[in-house]
């Protein structure tokens, strides 16, 4: 037989009479990484969620027109004169220039799964006295409803109105609870640049997010234009979706060769909302390590104990002709025996409560529980557990490798 | 009759600094020779059972040099030393030592598979003849810590004889049994001994197992006083 198989089968033995112990030992790191795989998913799973709630309103990657400071005509350092010139932003226009061409070059891009234009009004909805303000945004509906997924917040009417009828709106709910209107109801909007239109509610949505409520309204994309009297080229912004979410920053940055108009990811618009999200998952997961930790303890409290009950065996072990490194494979081997079973039992229980969750209807926008499987967090946790356990079981294995038969046969 | 040197000492010498700086052992030097049953003898703490671990390649903190057969142990690793024990000596306690967990075919079993020499059913089968040798093959699969003190002790014999060692060390193994017990394993030695030409070593207080041996060395205060002590 093979070597390696003597040392298994005394540490398997070892094992096999010592279950209570084990059981024990690897109960630890079975909380421990079924805790850090439900708060680890559960984390991922808000992360997710709040995303896609915001991916509901906002694109992953915006083109618009930055403003400009105004420079001073003639460049005065050279000449050694010093000029006085007092800068401020001179934005003629928040026009992208042929904006079509541009959009074709961006939905050409391979990592682009969804773009559209977009043209945004300030505007006031009136209803007899009363005033509120609030942003238009003129889109051309089929292409921002791929985006946005408009549809799904959709509360009442048709989305497809707005997509022929140059005078029919979708309101936030907010706006429509503010201004006592119901759908088919007539609103009066004005614009910042005094055009009034009578609309007709064609259908309400709501987001979740109250101040976009009650503030937002979809129009045409040429409404829009009408209310800045502006031609069919003003376009303010480009929205692009792209095929990973997560790398914003990194594909604005591609998509910035492109134009000389500002490339902006989503990451960087919400980083204080992103970095909230990042200190919640850094949280989640220290807890769940400290329990680790712990388990790694009893792992090395226990293997300490049975080398302690052991030293006999270990003499005679090595009188028969193990060497220390064989007793180090026996005694890691041990603790990697119970590193398997609390990693299995762990990632299981880990499994079984994300189950559970994802039935837990928690009610409003969010439905069911956000949690969800990922591999990632299951591969990590496994990684964990296992390094843990054969950590824990080295230092006793050293130890017990270290005992010197002749001081236990002459006691 | 020509006899061939299995193990030998030149000048073996240890301290012990536990309580006081002491020479447990002082300048030992013989030669023990194949096929031989030798005992070493001595009143208690005379340094015989220090001398026999020094031998026994386990305590490695001793000065002059041990030989097993013309190879020189002094000095190698302990990895090689482990190696050496597995293949060249067998041990046998006063107190058996067996591993209790494991069946008494299993204890034997162990260095075999250690050695890795055979295949496991070979092993296996060799672990029973040697338990049968021993009159123990109906306990084969019984755990150790089910047999008698004698029983525990043959077992023992067994593993020491698993890997038909050249040496085969004894610390007091009789020192546990009684006198019936002590006529087997005394019956055992010379057999393995006197048939098989393996050498035995063993430290002993019992002057009548001494006087039965083939030669007994005499240690006092950590010196060799005889080499082939003769009996009254």
């Amino acid at each position: 037989m093979k070597k390696e198989s003597i040392n298994v089968e005394i540490a398997r033995t070892h094992i096999r009479t010592r279950r209570k112990q084990t059981i024990v030992a690897a109960l630890g790191v079975t909380i421990g990484l079924s805790m850090y795989i439900f708060s680890s998913s559960l984390m991922s799973g808000f992360s997710k969620y709040s995303k896609t709630e915001m991916a509901k309103t906002i694109a992953h990657v915006k083109v618009y027109k930055e403003d400009q400071i105004s420079k001073p005509l003639y460049n005065y350092a050279d000449s050694g004169m010093v000029l006085i010139s007092n800068p401020r932003t001179v934005t003629e226009s928040k026009n992208i220039n042929d904006p079509y061409t541009l959009l074709d070059k961006i939905r050409q891009q391979k990592y682009v799964t969804y773009a559209a234009p977009q043209v945004n009004v300030d505007m006031f909805y009136n209803n007899g006295e009363s005033q509120l303000k609030g942003i238009g945004s003129g889109v051309i509906i089929a292409d921002a409803d791929a985006m946005f997924n408009i549809q799904s917040t959709m509360l009442a009417g048709n989305l497809q109105a707005i997509a022929t009828n140059l005078d029919a709106v979708i309101i936030g709910k907010g706006v429509a609870e503010k201004m006592n209107v119901g759908l088919d109801d007539n609103i009066t909007i004005s614009s910042s640049q005094g055009i009034v239109k009578v609309m007709k509610i064609a259908g309400i949505f709501t987001t979740g997010n109250k101040s976009i409520d009650e503030s937002k309204c979809y129009i045409h994309i040429s409404t829009a234009q009408q209310f800045l009297k502006k031609g069919a080229t003003y376009i303010t912004e480009i929205y692009a979706n792209i095929i990973d979410d997560d790398k914003s920053i990194y594909y604005a940055n591609q998509l910035q060769q492109l134009t000389e108009y500002k490339v902006e990811g989503w990451e960087t618009t919400y980083a204080d909302t992103l970095s909230g999200d990042k200190i919640r998952s850094i949280m989640g997961a220290i807890i769940p390590t400290v329990i680790l930790l712990v388990a790694g303890f009893g792992i090395y409290n226990i293997l300490n104990m049975t080398i302690i009950q052991k030293m006999n065996d270990i003499a005679i072990l090595k009188a028969t002709g193990f060497a220390g490194k064989d007793i180090i494979r026996i005694f890691v081997m041990e603790a990697v025996i119970m590193g398997i079973i609390g990693t299995g039992l762990g990632l299981g229980i880990g499994a079984g409560l994300i189950k559970v969750l994802q039935h837990v209807w928690v009610g409003g926008p969010s439905g069911y529980f956000p949690i969800y499987y990922k591999l990632s967090v299951f591969v990590s946790a496994a990684i964990m557990g296992m390094v843990i356990t054969v950590g824990a079981g080295f230092f006793p294995a050293l130890k017990a490798s270290r005992v010197d038969p002749v001081d236990i046969f002459r006691k | 009759m020509k006899k061939d040197i299995i193990l030998s000492t030149k000048g073996i010498g240890k301290y012990f600094y536990e309580p006081v700086k002491f020479k447990a052992i002082d300048d030992i030097s013989f030669e023990a020779y194949k096929g031989e049953f030798l005992t070493l003898v001595g009143k208690s703490g005379c340094g015989k059972s220090t001398l026999l671990y020094c031998l026994s390649t386990m305590d490695t903190a001793y000065e002059g040099q041990l030989y097993i057969g013309n190879e020189l142990i002094t000095g190698k690793k302990t990895d090689e030393l482990a190696a050496i024990r597995n293949r060249s000596i067998g041990f046998v306690f006063q107190f058996h030592y067996l591993l209790p967990e494991f069946s008494c075919l299993k204890n034997v079993m162990i260095p075999a598979q250690k050695l890795g020499k055979y295949s496991y059913a070979e092993i296996e089968e060799r672990a029973y003849q040697k338990l049968e040798a021993l009159g123990l093959k109906d306990q084969a699969l019984k755990p150790a810590s089910k047999l008698s003190g004698g029983q525990q002790q043959r077992v023992s014999i067994a593993r020491a004889l698993i890997n038909d060692p050249d040496i085969i060390m004894g610390d007091e193994p009789t020192g546990n049994l009684d006198s019936k017990n002590t006529a087997i394993v005394f019956d055992i030695f010379k057999q393995i001994a006197h048939e098989y030409g393996q050498t035995i070593i063993a430290v002993t207080h019992d002057t009548d197992f001494a006087k039965a041996s083939d030669r007994t060395i005499e240690l006092a205060d950590g010196k060799i006083i005889s080499h082939d002590l003769k009996f009254e």
